[in-house]
């Protein structure tokens, strides 16, 4: 189709997609560089789901327990992701994320404070020492609000320079990317999108694009996403030819509201858990005390009565049990309601109203307590909250140089931050996590795309034909006569919550990869009623297809990896397998048919000074034989060395 | 159980309220009933939502003539049989539907001198107390709805106000920063009256009704600054007291250097011009002259089928009747 | 495939919504309410102030706050307090000293302004229902920018507060010159306690005690104060109702007892 439509054209050296706590870093690190930058967002400025985000921000700054540095921190994220993560981006993000989270001071955010008037760091499921920089329950608002602040005061230096508030970084709000564009050489040469308000195309030319547009969860039935999530950054790296790892690991949120419907899938803060929150079952017993995993036993209270005193002197008594990893949390949550021992809509009850004073729940909770009086006309001071897993993040995503945030795969000069990139939190996220990995991994991600930028000597020029085929696939919904896409969104949802849901088989996740065939034939025929000036149906419409493409990833990689670990649970592989914890899945399309490919590719190896971080005898539940042999030969080493492994260690982290 | 629910559709050219019979459970609010309404009757009704949880501040409307967020709103807050009026926010230009221009906000919030980092502290030396921060959070959990703007008699009856006044949301905002305790700039007062209008509000409290935050605006944010502003302007007895006993107002940091103080940011109307066309910043471009309009990879003279200027004779052939 | 760099103009139209609101709830019953009881106070003590009797009760050295200083040359001796400076015109008020600050404090107050702006001016009178004003300026020009001036009046209320605390305390004098009670007596104690609730509760109050200062954390005592004032602070909109009964209430016990109506109750003495 030729089109005679006129196309906006934009030209900047950075553009980055998404406008979460990721790509704000990304865009105020590529306009610190000189960059001319532009933010795209799908919806309004501000409103990116980082606001979700409730526990807090994972940084050793040690305000509250001196003890904790980033050592401690990297094994924790090691620990709490299987062992499957990329050991440099955990050892980068634990370095780097105190001064991620200072920064943000300079920014204007107010965090909660200590006594001596430094930030006040909170306890967290998987975190050994109190570790979560946080404002109330609202951390995620903060950071996003205090990110959007700092662009906009970069906006006013420009305005004072320039004379033009957007002379330099620019917020296209309300505007999604519907395909990235690339020059012959496989590189990065623009994106192509459309303003939802207008149903305008947009073209905008840039050398370097950086994915920051999250997660996934629109494609499962019960999720804590936004409608946002609808996997735009991952199926955008596919199409250009990077390639996306880890993508069968999903977290579910243990505690998502189950009722009323209204609210299901909402988040309940870990918080609730750290603060005396306990779960129970149906006849009233506090059950997590049955689910703690050999790997964890040592670190976690065996009694209730020992569990209640850490909540005081958490020096000299082992952790409750309910503040165990996601993953543990959810699928022990899981098999309560699957042995009937659940609540009457499905879920099991967490309990903080019986073990604190309202007054100290409005104090710690307070936007707990608002969110369910007001949502669901729940008093949490009052009664027990009925919760369930709910799914939450996925730790999967494009395959990144860990340094750079460059995509791997076939492409150049795309980069990736945030929840849409994989690798960082293994198998399993641990929360408080994701806020300091959107930090680190942003500012990284957009100081790369800055400096790649300026490498290049010739700008990477748009091909026309791309264009035209980008409008045509665009506008096809709008021109044929087909299925209503909520249908079919409705349906894809029901397909992956049943088949690709918290705990997988065989035969669900063969049957998955069926009707998602099936659904692949009616999204290509889906059809948008009504003009294209803010037509919801119309953006469903074009987003299915990458909530499709990333689905599939997910099922493929579900099905071939046959061993249980963190987000990725099979009912006929129950246990963990060292020989798979050296297997990364990595998707990626087809140049030729288009269909998603799965391959496997090494874990990158620990180098020793890492490895002699942790006990022999914790490595020993996660590494294979040979592994082991080779941490021997280096702790050896070490002590030949240094006559000491722990000197060693400490020389490692100069 | 089926409802009766009215939804004002249209746009910038007009619009009216669409009658449409919905099913309701237990438990819903009314941005559910929307979303039912899009699956099954109308894929195309537009309107904003993302979190669904009351932290966005996207689904922003006017229910019942009344602004609130379409999640926050029970079903179970109506009696049986009401029919539920669902209208866009009235204060800002509509787009389609439920969904209105709030760039208005945008503007001002840009408008707004930002953080200023005291100068000599490194990231990490921040010290501050939770008692003097507490004041600034409250403002802080601010969703960013928009709800106050929009209820704001201000610029809601009087849209002339849009140019001087800034509404409560920027309110909030500057007493956060002037509440701040390491925040370097001190004219945020001055900037307060003179440029955000803080005088327009007559402290009637509607922003403080509807913000779902349950901020205290006007008690905690706009009179607090109001009688701020007074010591600053309209009392004698401060001016004398700092005359006498040579100090600033208490508490206020040393100023910065001038060099150092951008001067106070004049209010801008909005930088799309008025055919809401984008400005073309030729200084940051990395050749000389703007872009090309019509890109790069333009060759001139295009290929005549890929034009799309048609010739008015093709369009109004009486013309060339006429001339003949 | 043609292309350039314009975006199409924006109207900036708002929704056409022929209602001027859809409120559907009882919006109008507030401002009434507040009409209605404003209207109703102010017209009793106009009544009552220019009614120039029926202020003092001298066996039980009653004074009613409405005619509290008496300072014209028509006031009982023994109920002027502070002498007899003004002269006994009509016109005047006994109370000329205070009531025009009393009246300042009060329509200056921040609780007051947003009653009155809402219910007498309809500016608005409920949330999304319009203003009906052509025009609108705030409180930025001649004569509502000296709204600012409400911590003047706050400073004279202080003064006139320590006034009506001296008339409930002298009240307690019986008639032979020794300590007497009667139920005058706890009104007019009661009344003092509101009004000083009132007062101290006040916006401006609150700002001058600690709300100016940037650093609680320094200045301990003051954070305290603060502290206590905002949580009165929070009452202020029933103190102001309160106080407009409570001196309706005094006043007419005292007159009522002046005039003979029924005689105080007394405890002893």
């Amino acid at each position: 189709m030729t089109t005679t439509e006129r196309i906006e054209r934009h030209h900047y050296d950075v553009v980055v997609i998404g406008a979460g706590g990721a790509g704000l870093r990304a865009a105020i690190e590529a306009r610190l560089a000189g960059k001319r930058t532009a933010i795209i967002s799908k919806s309004l400025f501000g409103k990116a789901h980082t606001v979700m985000a409730e526990g807090g921000a994972a940084a050793a700054m040690g305000n509250v327990n001196s003890n904790d540095n980033w050592m401690v921190h990297f094994r924790d994220t090691m620990r709490g992701g299987k062992f499957l993560n990329n050991y440099r981006m955990a050892e980068l993000h634990a370095k780097e994320a105190p001064d991620r989270v200072w920064e943000l001071e300079t920014y204007g955010a107010l965090f909660d404070r200590t006594k001596d008037g430094k930030i006040s760091q909170r306890n967290f499921g998987g975190h050994e020492y109190p570790r979560l920089a946080h404002v109330g329950d609202r951390t995620g608002l903060e950071l996003i609000r205090t990110l959007q602040q700092k662009i906009v005061s970069l906006q006013q230096e420009d305005k004072q320079e320039y004379g033009d508030y957007e002379a330099r970084i620019k917020v296209f709000a309300e505007t999604t990317i519907t395909e990235l564009l690339t020059d012959d050489d496989n590189r990065i040469a623009g994106a192509f999108g459309y303003y939802r308000e207008t149903g305008q195309f947009v073209l905008f030319s840039a050398p370097a694009v950086v994915l920051a547009t999250g997660g996934v969860g629109k494609s499962w039935k019960v999720t804590s996403n936004s409608w946002e999530y609808t996997g735009d950054g991952h199926a955008l790296a596919l199409r250009v030819g990077a390639t996306l790892i880890n993508m069968e690991f999903i977290q579910f949120h243990p505690t998502g509201m189950v009722w009323p419907p209204s609210v299901r899938g909402i988040l309940v803060t870990e918080s609730v858990r750290g603060d005396g929150g306990v779960l129970r079952n149906s006849e009233g017993k506090r059950f997590m005390f049955d689910y703690v995993p050999d790997v964890f036993r040592n670190q976690y209270a065996e009694t209730e009565e020992e569990a209640d005193r850490w909540y005081t002197d958490p020096d000299n008594n082992r952790r409750p049990p309910e503040l165990l990893p996601r993953d543990e949390v959810a699928r022990a949550i899981n098999a309560e309601i699957k042995a009937g021992r659940g609540t009457p809509h499905g879920g099991v009850y967490l309990d903080i109203a019986s073990r604190r004073s309202p007054e100290y729940i409005l104090k710690r909770l307070p936007s707990m307590y608002h969110q369910f009086k007001e949502l669901a006309d729940v008093d949490i001071t009052k009664q027990p909250m009925e919760i369930g897993p709910t799914c939450h993040y996925i730790m999967g995503g494009v395959e990144v140089d860990p340094d750079t945030g460059a995509a791997g795969g076939a492409i150049q000069g795309l980069f990736a931050a945030g929840e849409v990139s994989g690798g960082m939190h293994g198998s399993n996220r641990l929360g408080g996590n994701s806020l300091s990995d959107l930090l680190v991994f942003g500012k990284r991600a957009g100081e790369h795309a800055a400096k790649y930028a300026s490498s290049l000597t010739s700008r990477p020029q748009v091909k026309p034909s791309d264009v035209d085929a980008a409008v045509e696939t665009a506008l096809a919904p709008l021109s044929r006569s087909g299925e209503n896409p909520y249908a079919i969104w409705h349906d894809l949802q029901q397909v992956m919550q049943d088949l690709v849901g918290l705990i997988r088989r065989k035969s669900e996740l063969e049957e998955s990869l069926k009707q998602l065939a099936d659904l692949k034939d009616r999204v290509a025929k889906v059809a948008a009623t009504g003009g294209r000036r803010f037509n919801p149906g119309w953006h469903l419409a074009l987003d299915l297809r990458n909530m499709l493409l990333v689905s599939e990833c997910a099922a493929k990689a579900a099905l071939t990896r046959e061993e249980s670990r963190g987000g990725h649970t099979r009912e006929d592989y129950p246990t963990m397998d060292p020989a798979w914890r050296q297997v990364n899945l990595v998707c990626s399309l087809d140049a030729g048919s288009g269909e998603v490919v799965i391959t496997r590719k090494p874990v990158p190896a620990m180098p020793p000074e890492l490895l002699l971080l942790f006990d022999r005898a914790e490595l020993a539940k996660y590494l294979t034989d040979e592994e082991l042999a080779d941490y021997d030969r280096a702790l050896a080493e070490a002590r030949l060395n240094k006559l000491d492994g722990s000197a060693a260690a400490k020389e490692a982290t100069l | 159980m089926k409802r009766h629910f009215r939804v004002w559709r249209g746009d910038a050219t007009g619009g009216r309220l669409e009658d449409f019979q919905v099913e309701v459970n237990e438990g819903e609010v009314v941005l559910d009933v929307i979303h039912r309404m899009q699956a099954t009757q109308a894929p195309d009704l537009a309107c904003r939502w993302n979190c669904k949880a009351g932290k966005c501040g996207s689904c922003s409307m006017e229910i019942n003539g009344m602004p609130r967020l379409a999640c926050m709103t029970r079903m179970s807050t109506f009696a049986d049989g009401e029919t539920v009026t669902i209208t866009p926010l009235r204060t800002f230009p509509v787009i389609r539907d439920l969904v209105t221009d709030v760039s208005f906000n945008y503007e001002k919030a840009r408008e707004m001198p930002a953080f200023a980092p005291p100068p000599n502290l490194r990231p990490g030396e921040y010290r501050m107390q939770q008692v003097d921060v507490e004041r600034s959070q409250e403002f802080r959990k601010c969703i960013e709805c928009f709800l106050c703007q929009n209820t704001c008699h201000v610029i809601r009856d009087h849209e002339e106000n849009k140019r001087a006044f800034s509404g409560p949301r920027l309110f909030i905002r500057a007493a956060e920063l002037d509440m701040h305790p390491l925040d370097a700039r001190t004219d945020r007062k001055d900037f307060a009256q003179s440029a955000q209008g803080l005088g327009y509000c007559n402290i009637t409290k509607c922003c403080t009704e509807v913000c779902p935050e349950h901020i205290k605006i006007t008690d905690n944010a706009i009179i607090p600054m109001k009688e701020r502003v007074v010591d600053n302007r309209y009392d004698p007895l401060v001016f004398l007291g700092r005359k006498i006993f040579r100090r600033r107002g208490l508490d206020e940091p040393a100023p910065p250097s001038p060099a150092r103080q951008p001067a106070a940011v004049v209010p801008q109307t909005t930088t799309l011009d008025e055919q809401g066309r984008l400005p073309l910043s030729e200084f940051t471009f990395e050749r000389p002259g703007a872009p090309s309009p019509y890109g790069e990879d333009v060759q001139f003279p295009l290929p005549a089928d890929g034009i799309s200027y048609h010739h008015p004779s093709e369009e109004r052939p009486e013309i060339d009747q006429a001339r003949d | 495939m043609t292309t350039t760099a314009v975006r199409p103009a924006r109207p900036g139209a708002r929704a056409a919504i022929s209602a001027r609101t859809l409120r559907r709830d009882r919006w109008w019953l507030a401002p009434l309410l507040t009409v209605t009881g404003l209207t109703a106070w102010v017209v009793y003590a106009v009544v009552r102030v220019y009614l120039h009797k029926w202020y003092w009760v001298e066996d039980h050295h009653y004074l009613t706050p409405f005619y509290s200083p008496c300072i014209t040359d028509r006031c009982v001796p023994d109920a002027a307090h502070f002498g007899r400076v003004l002269p006994g015109w009509w016109i005047i008020p006994e109370a000329a000293f205070s009531l025009p600050f009393l009246l300042l404090f009060r329509l200056s107050c921040y609780y007051y302004r947003r009653a009155y702006y809402r219910s007498y001016w309809a500016s608005p009178p409920a949330c999304a229902v319009p203003d009906g004003h052509k025009r609108y300026t705030g409180e930025t020009r001649f004569p509502l920018i000296f709204q600012n001036g409400h911590r003047y009046a706050f400073y004279a209320a202080v003064v006139i507060s320590g006034i009506n605390t001296f008339d409930a305390a002298i009240a307690f004098r019986g008639a032979d010159g020794k300590v007497g009670f009667g139920l005058g007596n706890l009104i007019l104690l009661g009344n003092v306690v509101m009004l000083w609730a009132y007062t101290i509760s006040c916006h401006s109050c609150r700002h001058i005690m600690g709300g100016r200062l940037r650093h609680f954390s320094r200045h301990p005592l003051r954070y305290r104060l603060w502290t206590f004032i905002s949580r009165l602070n929070t009452r202020h909109m029933e103190l102001a109702w309160i106080t407009l009964g409570t001196l309706a209430v005094t006043d007419f016990y005292i007159m009522a007892v002046a005039a003979d109506w029924f005689p105080d109750l007394r405890f002893f003495n």
